[in-house]
């Protein structure tokens, strides 16, 4: 009995307590840098894209939702599409753990709802952002041993250039 | 009939059916604060069309009579739920010169009567509906009603002995000096317990039991038929609020404030309780139940008539 009456008391003292919904449209919760949402596909600090078309983000996607075709310009890779079915995507992020060039990444936007399920289909052109993302220094051919225009072999960061097989000078 | 008879008797269920609407919000509301969150609060200003809105979406679902079950009376059971807590306000007096029979000489048997025949809507709703949730739910009710409809009259006894009539005018009458809630206090507690009972409200919703039974008697029912239940049984609330207003609180009676200010002040500090216990307390086993009504509150209900005779040929003497 006297529990009873302590239990409508306890619940009635609720009224004061603080309520824990987060209101959402008007009230954004935050989210962190690292958030698991809307995939993009970032440039380099030059303007360049980053994606050079491995294939690995589609490889190491569960649910195969990533759909790309490589193509050649000046020596680089590049996709010719890229394609991210957003209704199939599972937002696991092993798609950008799998990139070896920081291009393709998750960030912290979750308000992609559509009416018709075709729209969820993300072409290049909707995935390609103009910034660098999550890692604004990192430019994947300044750094790798592949000659591309204005960059030959060994002119790399932290890359030696190339000895030459044929001298005999040590 | 005089005329404004005729529109005490147009306008009643109206109010009581457009309250017992606005009574889904609230309690969603006041639920959700006890809960430490919202509840409803998006259709309207603080939600409050969210019982509107709710009610042209029920209104337009599809009203599916299963197969395999008892047409006629499945039709004919939410009918009675309604009918009957319609009928029981015919007698509650807001004030003395409100409300369309609050003079009826036997109006407290007329409400236990009303109240007994609403068993039947819940009983034949789960009997009717051929599918063994809704008949395990009725079933329940009718175990239910057994156990406290018993003491839920004799409860109400020692009000009609101190008042000396049936007549709810009279009751509030003899209210005057004192609230028959101090005298009465036994049978006060006890015709709480058999009115959460009597609209099988949490924590006494076995018939209805949703996380053991699916939803009870109403599991069959959809659309504006399950609607007429569920708006019985906010009806039922404000029923037994206004009963215990009457019988228990003084009714119309208090200072200052203009008398029906007062019987809505009490009647809606009754339903607020009433929400309170539905967020906090569980629901007991049905046998649990009936062994409470059987064993506690009949013998308590027993000794409070006594009591009150005894003091009454006392003081007579």
């Amino acid at each position: 009995m006297l529990d009873t009456l302590r239990t409508l008391f306890l619940t009635a003292l609720h009224a004061f307590h603080r309520r824990a919904t987060v209101q959402y449209p008007e009230q954004k919760p935050y989210l962190p840098p690292r958030y698991r949402g809307r995939i993009i596909l970032s440039r380099d600090p030059d303007g360049a894209e980053r994606c050079v078309a491995c294939n690995l983000c589609a490889v190491a996607c569960p649910v195969d939702c990533i759909s790309l075709q490589k193509t050649e310009a000046d020596g680089r890779w590049y996709p010719e599409y890229f394609r991210i079915n957003f209704s199939r995507c599972i937002f696991c992020g092993f798609c950008e753990e799998a990139c070896p060039t920081y291009a393709i990444q998750l960030t912290p936007d979750f308000e992609m709802g559509e009416y018709a399920r075709p729209n969820l289909v993300y072409e290049k052109d909707d995935l390609l952002i103009s910034g660098t993302g999550k890692y604004p220094d990192y430019s994947f051919y300044h750094v790798a041993g592949i000659p591309v225009p204005g960059k030959d072999r060994g002119a790399s960061e932290r890359e030696r250039p190339p000895v030459d097989l044929h001298s005999l000078l040590p | 009939m005089t005329y404004s008879a005729f529109f005490t008797i147009i306008l009643t269920p109206l109010v009581i059916l457009g309250l017992a609407t606005v009574l889904t919000w609230v309690e969603r509301r006041l639920l959700g604060l006890w809960q430490d969150r919202y509840g409803p609060n998006r259709v309207g200003p603080g939600g409050m069309f969210q019982a509107v809105a709710d009610g042209t979406k029920i209104l337009f679902k599809q009203d599916w009579i299963p197969p395999f079950a008892d047409r006629g009376v499945f039709i004919l059971a939410p009918a009675i739920g309604m009918m009957t807590v319609l009928l029981s306000f015919a007698v509650i007096p807001v004030t003395m010169g409100m409300g369309i029979a609050g003079d009826m000489n036997v109006g407290l048997l007329f409400v236990l009567g009303m109240m007994g025949l609403g068993v039947y809507a819940v009983v034949l709703a789960g009997w009717s509906s051929n599918s063994k949730y809704a008949l395990l739910g009725g079933m329940r009710a009718a175990a239910q009603m057994i156990s406290y409809e018993v003491f839920m009259g004799l409860s109400l006894l020692g009000v009609v002995m101190m008042a000396g009539s049936f007549n709810l005018h009279d009751i509030v009458a003899a209210q005057a000096g004192v609230w028959f809630i101090i005298p009465q206090c036994l049978g006060f507690g006890v015709f709480m317990l058999a009115g959460i009972a009597q609209t099988h409200r949490l924590p006494f919703d076995l018939p209805e039991g949703e996380n053991e039974l699916g939803a009870g008697f109403h599991t069959e029912y959809s659309g504006m038929k399950f609607g007429m239940f569920f708006i019985a049984e906010y009806a039922g609330i404000v029923l037994v609020s206004s009963l215990v207003t009457t019988l228990y609180l003084g009714g119309w009676r208090g200072p200052f404030l203009p008398p029906a200010m007062w019987f809505a002040l009490k009647t809606g500090v009754m339903i607020i309780f009433f929400i309170l216990l539905r967020a906090s307390l569980p629901r007991p086993r049905y046998d649990q139940l009936m062994a409470l009504g059987w064993k506690i509150l009949l013998p308590l209900s027993l000794l409070n008539v006594m009591a009150t005779g005894t003091i009454l040929m006392l003081r007579a003497s």
